[in-house]
């Protein structure tokens, strides 16, 4: 697993300003959870780490190399940085195992056959077995989104980024995927994770940080900063979220 | 001297077009050559009976009451129409051979030629079922049995026989043996089609087109080697549209199913057609048919007979 | 309320076959009244008589229509080599007009001038110009033959269109699709080979068959330059015989291959139009 450090990025579309000066330490094993207004800057953060957009100035780190220099090769970032989307995105003319392998199949030029067992194994641990020969659409949200999991570690990650991941899922199925999370977090993997989950959050995240505007206005450990939130943006905040 | 044109003498030309159809649905299908051979002496014939001045019939004009618009006569061309039978697409000039028959009928029928007037239709306008804009047309149609029955045709006004063009650099003998190898094109609205399968029957499929304009770009592409038109036609592409072509031979005129003859289309039963048989015939028994015919179309003498 | 009635159906399904049957009656009864107003109607024109002669002749029909059929064969020859030819250069004018990279900005631009003049002049102009000015540059035969090069045009400008097709396929992928295929650590090239043109090309298929159908028809144009086939048959026929019942029979057969694959279509679209909701 693999640490993240982020220093004065700033990422903006046209003349908006989306990411103005984010710092943020993500040590190895470390699940932060990012909160905060729709619009407030978190998603592109996330896209910005997998250099799914490209940040205009200042620098993010991935062990201590720059992976946000100009010219820096995307592909062998996200084949270490793996990324969820809150709309699952699994690819509907492929199977549930042959969404999970296609990245490898084609990163690592490795056949089906050989990557059967590992592609099986990862789905075990996540109760997916029966569900691997099956398309998206025969599949709930809560499964699909399992799935997507699944596919984004089987490029072995070292660091996983989620997208609001349990926000398009009806309210019953949010638990499997969070205990998923769970999982994950217990084997020690980086995490840094966009979410509403306040209760999740809280419960597991290692730290917590709140933005707007493109700013993190306060960060602490979940246990301060939802107990004691200093800054009066960040009270305001949690009162609505938390109603 | 005047002539009374009786009634009976115009239906015995209508009973033998019946009997010619009557004759080829019970499978005593004269030939085609017999056919025109028939028509023509059916012609001939009628020309020895009228003299020039005899498009009075009872004191009155033959054509009077069966043209389309009263006192004058509309007479149909191709879009475009083609030398040599008109001059540079303008038939009202008189000038080329069908413009200056057309002229010389309705003369003939006592018709001044500010009274003829011209239309433009396609092949398909001319066949096409109801009323017609015109009252005859000239596009070198040539007269055959199967277009009898939709269609009424005048006496013939050209007797033209086939002849084969063929491409810059292509050299053949005029003998069918070796004009079957050549790679073939023609129009496929012409009689030239049946000629080039019956015939000819060339060894690889004949390349067919719209028109002759068609037929020529396809030589100069180099897509056929020879193509089958009208003597005059292929006398006029080889001289002026297709630089280097050559008409090689012309099929022998005695063949039964050649020379074609062209005649004035007409709407079936047309009325007409009784006036303008009469001019014609009168035109060819004077010898002006024949004069028009050497004005206006090559001299085709020194194209060899294909064997 | 869902009390079934003696006829084990509930009020409401009781209602709804009353409705259905009243609809079939309707229907029925007015197809009676249109179709026999159409027979009674038309024989009774003042013209049917030389129409029917002209277009509608059993005799001339018997005496065409095998070679029509023979003809027919030539259309299903150049359709069966253009229609995968085009499939080929559409989408690769797709792909080209979806490039990103900017050293091949000028594909991008030659895509866009493709489909802009292929798709703006009539195809029946193409087929001359094509057909018949290529070879004139003094090609040697067989490669002068208006069969390649008829079928060039009829590929080029078909292919603009399916082109289009196929870019409105590939752009109604959503762009979260590529997102997820990119953040997976895949190339711009596996992104497109693996997830984009799979969906593409399904989403397309109701429409291309539409422009095979369109195809099937217009490989008659190539009668124009020289090709014997069904179209310029049945113009022989027409010509000798002075009767349109040939174009009839041609009809026929174009329908007897078309309204098969129009429904196809048709059942493709409506299938998919199920799938999506």
């Amino acid at each position: 697993m693999a640490k993240l450090e982020l220093r004065e990025v700033i990422k903006a579309f046209d003349d908006k300003t989306v990411c103005d000066g984010i710092d943020l330490d993500v040590e190895v094993g470390e699940m932060v959870c990012l909160i905060g207004a729709s619009g407030a800057g978190k998603s592109t953060l996330l896209r910005c780490i997998n250099l799914l957009e490209p940040i205009d100035d200042g620098a993010i780190y991935l062990d201590d190399t720059d992976i946000a220099e100009p010219g820096f090769d995307p592909l062998l970032v996200r084949r270490r940085v793996g990324m969820v989307f809150q709309s699952y995105n699994l690819f509907p003319h492929m199977t549930a195992a042959e969404n999970v392998m296609l990245a490898p199949r084609r990163v690592t030029g490795r056949s089906r056959a050989d990557l059967k067992d590992e592609a099986e194994a990862l789905f075990a641990q996540f109760g997916l077995v029966d569900q691997m020969a099956k398309y998206p659409d025969q599949l709930s949200g809560g499964q699909q989104q399992r799935v997507a999991i699944v596919r984004a570690l089987a490029m072995r990650p070292e660091v996983m980024l989620f997208d609001e991941i349990t926000s398009a899922l009806d309210p019953q199925l949010v638990g499997e995927v969070l205990d998923a999370l769970r999982a994950l977090k217990s084997q020690g993997m980086t995490m840094v994770l966009a979410t509403h989950e306040m209760g999740f959050a809280r419960e597991a995240a290692d730290k917590v940080c709140f933005l707007k505007h493109g700013r993190i206005l306060e960060e602490g450990p979940a246990e301060t900063l939802f107990q004691a939130p200093q800054n009066a943006e960040t009270q305001a905040f949690l009162a609505r979220a938390l109603k | 001297m005047r002539f009374a044109y009786s009634e009976n003498e115009c239906q015995c030309d209508q009973h033998w077009l019946d009997s010619a159809a009557n004759s080829s649905i019970l499978g005593l299908n004269a030939t085609h050559g017999e056919f025109l051979r028939m028509k023509l002496l059916t012609t001939a014939a009628m020309a020895l009976a009228i003299s020039a001045t005899t498009a009075l019939a009872g004191g009155h004009l033959c054509y009077e009451g069966k043209t389309l618009t009263e006192g004058k006569l509309t007479v149909a061309t191709g879009n475009p129409a083609y030398y040599p039978w008109v001059h540079n697409d303008a038939p009202e000039s008189g000038e080329g051979f069908e413009a200056a028959v057309a002229y010389a009928v309705a003369e003939e029928m006592g018709l001044t030629s500010e009274n003829v007037v011209w239309v433009r239709t396609s092949f398909d306008e001319a066949i096409q079922p109801g009323a017609k804009n015109f009252d005859v047309n000239m596009q070198q149609y040539s007269i055959t049995e199967d277009r009898e029955k939709v269609v009424d045709f005048s006496a013939p006004y050209y007797s033209a026989p086939m002849a084969v063009m063929v491409a810059p650099g292509v050299t053949t003998e005029a003998t069918m043996a070796s004009l079957k190898e050549l790679k073939w094109g023609a129009v496929g609205t012409t009689t030239a089609v049946p000629k080039l399968m019956n015939d000819i029957q060339p060894s690889s499929d004949p390349l067919l087109y719209g028109d002759t304009a068609d037929v020529t770009a396809a030589m100069q592409a180099g897509q056929i080697d020879a193509a089958l038109f009208d003597l005059p036609t292929a006398l006029f592409l080889s001289a002026v549209m297709v630089e280097g072509a050559s008409v090689v031979g012309q099929f022998p005129a005695d063949e039964a199913e050649n020379p074609d003859h062209f005649g004035m289309l007409m709407e079936e039963g047309n009325a007409l057609k009784e006036c303008v048989d009469a001019a014609l015939a009168s035109l060819s028994a004077s010898g002006a048919l024949g004069e028009i015919e050497a004005k206006w179309l090559q001299d085709a003498t020194g194209v060899p007979l294909i064997k | 309320m869902n009390k079934p009635n003696a006829a084990g159906m509930t009020r409401r399904q009781a209602f709804e076959a009353r409705q259905r049957l009243r609809s079939a009656v309707i229907a029925a009864t007015s197809t009676v009244v249109v179709a026999s107003a159409i027979i009674w109607a038309v024989p009774r024109a003042p013209g049917w008589e030389k129409v029917q002669a002209s277009f509608f002749n059993a005799e001339v029909f018997a005496r065409s229509f095998p070679k029509l059929l023979d003809a027919f064969l030539i259309n299903i020859m150049i359709f069966a080599w253009c229609a995968p030819a085009i499939a080929i250069l559409g989408l690769l004018i797709a792909l080209a007009r979806d490039v990103r990279a900017p050293a091949l900005y000028p594909l991008r631009i030659l895509g866009a001038a493709y489909t802009d003049i292929f798709r703006g002049v009539p195809v029946i102009l193409t087929v001359y110009l094509i057909g018949f000015g290529i070879p004139g540059l003094g090609l040697p035969r067989p490669w002068n033959s208006p069969y390649i090069w008829g079928s060039l045009a009829l590929i080029l400008t078909y292919a603009a269109y399916v082109a289009e097709i196929f870019r409105s396929g590939i752009d109604s992928v959503h762009e979260s699709q590529r997102a997820a295929a990119r953040s997976l650590g895949l190339s711009e090239r596996q992104v497109m080979r693996d997830v984009v043109l799979p969906q593409a090309i399904r989403r397309v298929v109701p429409s291309q068959m539409n422009m095979l159908i369109a195809l099937q028809k217009d490989v008659s144009l190539l009668s124009f330059i020289g090709p014997v086939e069904i179209f310029r048959q049945a113009g022989v026929f027409k010509s000798l015989l002075a009767n349109f019942t040939p174009y009839v029979g041609a009809a026929l057969i174009f329908l007897a291959v078309t309204i098969p694959a129009t429904r196809y279509a048709d059942y493709l679209m409506a299938k998919q139009a199920r799938e999506r909701s």
